[in-house]
């Protein structure tokens, strides 16, 4: 399956008594794009918006030109790796996986080789019985990968899901997605509070700013442009 | 794409309309027919006022001074708690202190009888030293005695609870300004204890109000009569239900108003959040003999009467008890009240928490969404406002004018203890489902599980424990009540509270003591089971 283009069409969203925000930009089917910002600026908002665990005000939000709207999250072209709470404790991680291909996990055989192909794919082989509690940190974000991987949809979100990560293991977890993301051409959307970890992984960058889309280029036109206000302020240049 | 959000009410939120529709409707019914019957009450002469503001003043004094005492000695009981929080047995001593809400009221009078009482074990040690004849339990004294026993430990549960939420960075900043344990108290403990005081204390009033099994047998007198006992002997002894009414609507609207009054004055816990790492208090070496000395005191006074049910209990001749065919009655008719109140409470509880759960999830929930929300809230105390007895006197009048009074009494006891056990299963069931839906929900949501797929994988896993320890504390609160039980119980409807009553009034304490033992190993058994199912796993 290869990625859809996302596109968001003057998409207006508030949270109750908060400031007002305005999406308006395309994320290209088979791109890999770090969203960067200040905190507050928007990010998590708007994969939350694409994902639909918000509803815009107005605007419109669409998947290969197909209208988004009133359509429940588990049943948009979406799978979407959050920054914690990504597994069920008490399932094991075969289970957790699985989830991914059955909400009833009613598995053929066929879903089973699945399963145990992500997993061999995410470096997670031996460890079907392990409850998340016995896993590394990066072992446990490794599992919602792979549940991404077998739920095989057009897009992944990822909303800053290396953060408790150190630098040698987000490097390690940002290596896989890549790879996953060349593999599948799936188009990926990445929240990072980090732009060295955009620039190492992402094939696109855009910049938010007060609740707005300011900038989303190619990742080095966008890390080397002096036109775009407030990037150079955020990045400390 | 299919669009889901617009196909009409979710079937969790018509489960908790249903059940919402049963509430009110089991509460509004017998209150109309309190109503219908008022207009043939006698006309209120002055000895009638006089006899039920003596009722009125009696109620509120025994209350009012049964939460004094039970906060003056809940506070330094707390503190030493609180203070002392690494000493071997703590734990112990915090699970003995949730032990009276789980034990029947009956059965715990009859604990303070064996201690308190003439041939009691405190009467035997005082006359023994020669320091005067035998206590007289019977009338406020024992009333107020057996009231701190079940809210001193209740209280101080609660105070404890509050204290541990200071955060270490005061004891380190306490530490460091040489406070002393005056000084901790005044400016880091006595915040948080004012802040959560009023709600207990309401909290402890309202209870003592609605108090019926302890008045019944330590009061009863016309000296010693509390609304909730002057209604049941109103139904039971004179049938007279028109004074029934009267004092059934007095007890509503204190009841009613004393709940306004407490969720006025409740507030906050006047703590911040914190970081740190667990700190050691600066009081905790200096206050070490006085609070062991507290601690020995507040346990011995729990755990006497306890002991003495024990110690009676085991030497009951229970080869006699089992004999009677009476005794296997009560106990099937209250295993079968208990399982069904019990079931009914929690199928209550489940649907309006899951409807919340919905509903809250929805950024823009509809008004009629939100006041279904404010209704369950609602409904889940309604039972502090109108007590159980209440209640039960308004079904006793309605069925009885219809001749059905006794054909219906097991259906109406069990609906009335599924009520009575509500805001207690909510309040266990709540924080688990919450704290649940805020780790779940939107992984359950993204990944399109929902209904009895996320019921069999997800909720019923992890809330296992919560689950089974609600149902058990709705089946210990319905085996051990007497309330509706008294109302309606005959020779064909006899529960074990009953039977126990029964036996404590013709004077087979031997008999009525074995019972009572029975009835508290059911209570704490059920809950002593449910607690052995592990933990929910929850955190990652």
């Amino acid at each position: 399956m290869t990625g859809s283009a996302i596109k968001l069409d003057r998409i207006d969203f508030a949270y109750p008594g908060g400031e007002p925000l305005h999406f308006s930009t395309v994320f290209e089917a088979g791109s890999f794009t770090g969203l960067i910002g200040p905190s507050g600026s928007g990010k998590t908002t708007l994969i939350n918006l694409i994902a639909g665990f918000e509803e815009p005000a107005s605007g419109g939000l669409y998947f290969d030109d197909v209208n988004a709207a009133g359509t429940e999250p588990a049943d948009r072209p979406v799978t979407m790796v959050f920054q914690d709470n990504n597994l069920f404790a008490h399932l094991d991680v075969f289970t957790n996986i699985a989830l991914g291909v059955s909400a009833s996990l009613n598995l053929s055989t066929g879903d089973k080789t699945l399963v145990a192909t992500a997993m061999d794919k995410t470096g997670l082989s031996g460890l079907d019985k392990r409850l998340p509690r016995e896993l590394s940190g990066g072992q446990r974000q490794r599992v919602a990968i792979a549940r991404a991987l077998v739920r095989d949809r057009p897009v992944l979100l990822l909303d800053e899901p290396f953060a408790a990560l150190g630098p040698a293991l987000r490097r390690d977890m940002l290596r896989l997605v890549s790879a996953i993301h060349k593999e599948r051409a799936m188009t990926v959307i990445l929240v990072s509070h980090d732009p060295a970890d955009v620039k190492f992984a992402a094939t696109h960058a855009a910049f938010l700013d007060a609740g707005r889309v300011v900038a989303n280029r190619p990742v080095d036109d966008l890390f080397s442009a002096s036109d775009i206000p407030g990037l150079q302020a955020y990045l400390g240049i | 794409m299919r669009s889901a959000r617009s196909a009409g009410l979710h079937p969790a939120i018509i489960a908790a309309a249903v059940a919402l529709g049963l509430i009110i409707l089991a509460v509004a019914t017998p209150m109309l027919a309190l109503v219908a019957i008022a207009p043939s009450m006698p006309s209120l002469g002055a000895d009638y006022l006089a006899f039920v503001w003596s009722i009125t003043r009696f109620t509120l004094l025994q209350a009012g001074l049964s939460t004094l005492l039970s906060l003056v000695t809940a506070i330094p009981l707390a503190r030493a708690l609180a203070r002392q929080a690494s000493f071997p047995g703590r734990s112990i001593i915090l699970r003995l202190l949730a032990l009276p809400l789980a034990l029947p009221a009956l059965v715990v009078v009859l604990g303070i009888i064996e201690v308190w009482g003439r041939q009691g074990w405190v009467s035997t040690v005082v006359q023994g030293i020669g320091l005067g004849g035998p206590l007289n339990i019977y009338g406020l004294t024992g009333i107020l005695i057996a009231h701190v026993f079940f809210n001193m430990a209740l209280s101080a549960r609660l105070m404890v609870a509050s204290l541990e939420q200071i955060p270490p960075e005061n004891w380190r900043l306490a530490a460091q300004l040489s406070f002393t344990s005056r000084h901790v108290f005044r400016h880091i403990e006595w915040p948080v204890i004012r802040s959560v005081l009023p709600g207990i204390a309401s909290l402890v009033f309202m209870l003592c109000i609605a108090s019926f099994a302890v008045v019944l047998v330590l009061g009863g007198g016309p000296k010693a009569t509390t609304l909730e006992v002057a209604i049941y002997q109103s139904l039971r002894f004179d049938f007279d239900p028109p004074r029934a009414v009267l004092l059934a609507v007095l007890q509503i609207l204190l009841c009613a108003g004393l709940f306004v009054l407490g969720g006025r004055m409740a507030t906050d816990i006047a703590v911040m959040s914190s970081v740190g790492k667990p700190a050691r208090r600066p009081d905790q070496s200096t206050s070490r003999l006085t609070d062991m000395l507290t601690i020995v005191a507040g346990l011995g006074f729990i755990a006497l009467p306890m002991l003495a049910i024990v110690v009676s209990g085991v030497t009951a001749p229970f080869a006699a008890i089992v004999s009677q065919p009476v005794f296997w009655r009560a106990l099937v008719t209250s295993l079968i009240l208990a399982l069904t109140a019990a079931s009914l409470a929690l199928a209550m509880a489940w649907s309006m928490l899951a409807a919340q759960r919905t509903i809250m999830r929805r950024r823009t929930p509809s008004r009629t969404a939100t006041a279904l929300v404010s209704g369950m809230q609602a409904s889940g105390s309604l039972i502090l406002v109108v007590p159980p007895i209440v209640i039960g006197a308004g079904w006793f009048v309605t069925l009885h004018k219809a001749g059905l009074a006794g054909s219906a009494a097991p259906v109406i006891v069990a609906i009335v203890n599924a009520l009575m056990a509500l805001p207690f299963v909510l309040r266990i069931l709540r924080p688990a489902v919450v704290g649940q839906a805020q780790i779940h929900d939107r992984l359950c949501v993204s990944l399109g599980i929902s209904g009895l797929h996320r019921w069999r994988l997800i909720d019923l896993p992890v809330l296992a424990r919560s689950l089974a320890l609600a149902f058990a504390f709705a089946a210990a609160l319905s085996i051990g009540d007497l309330g509706a039980a008294a109302l309606f119980g005959s020779a064909d409807f006899v529960t074990l509270p009953l039977l126990l009553l029964q036996k404590m009034g013709s004077y087979r304490s031997f008999e009525a003591a074995g019972i009572a033992l029975l009835l508290a190993g059911f209570c704490l058994g059920l809950i002593w089971l449910a607690e052995q199912l592990k933990p929910g796993a929850q955190a990652q």
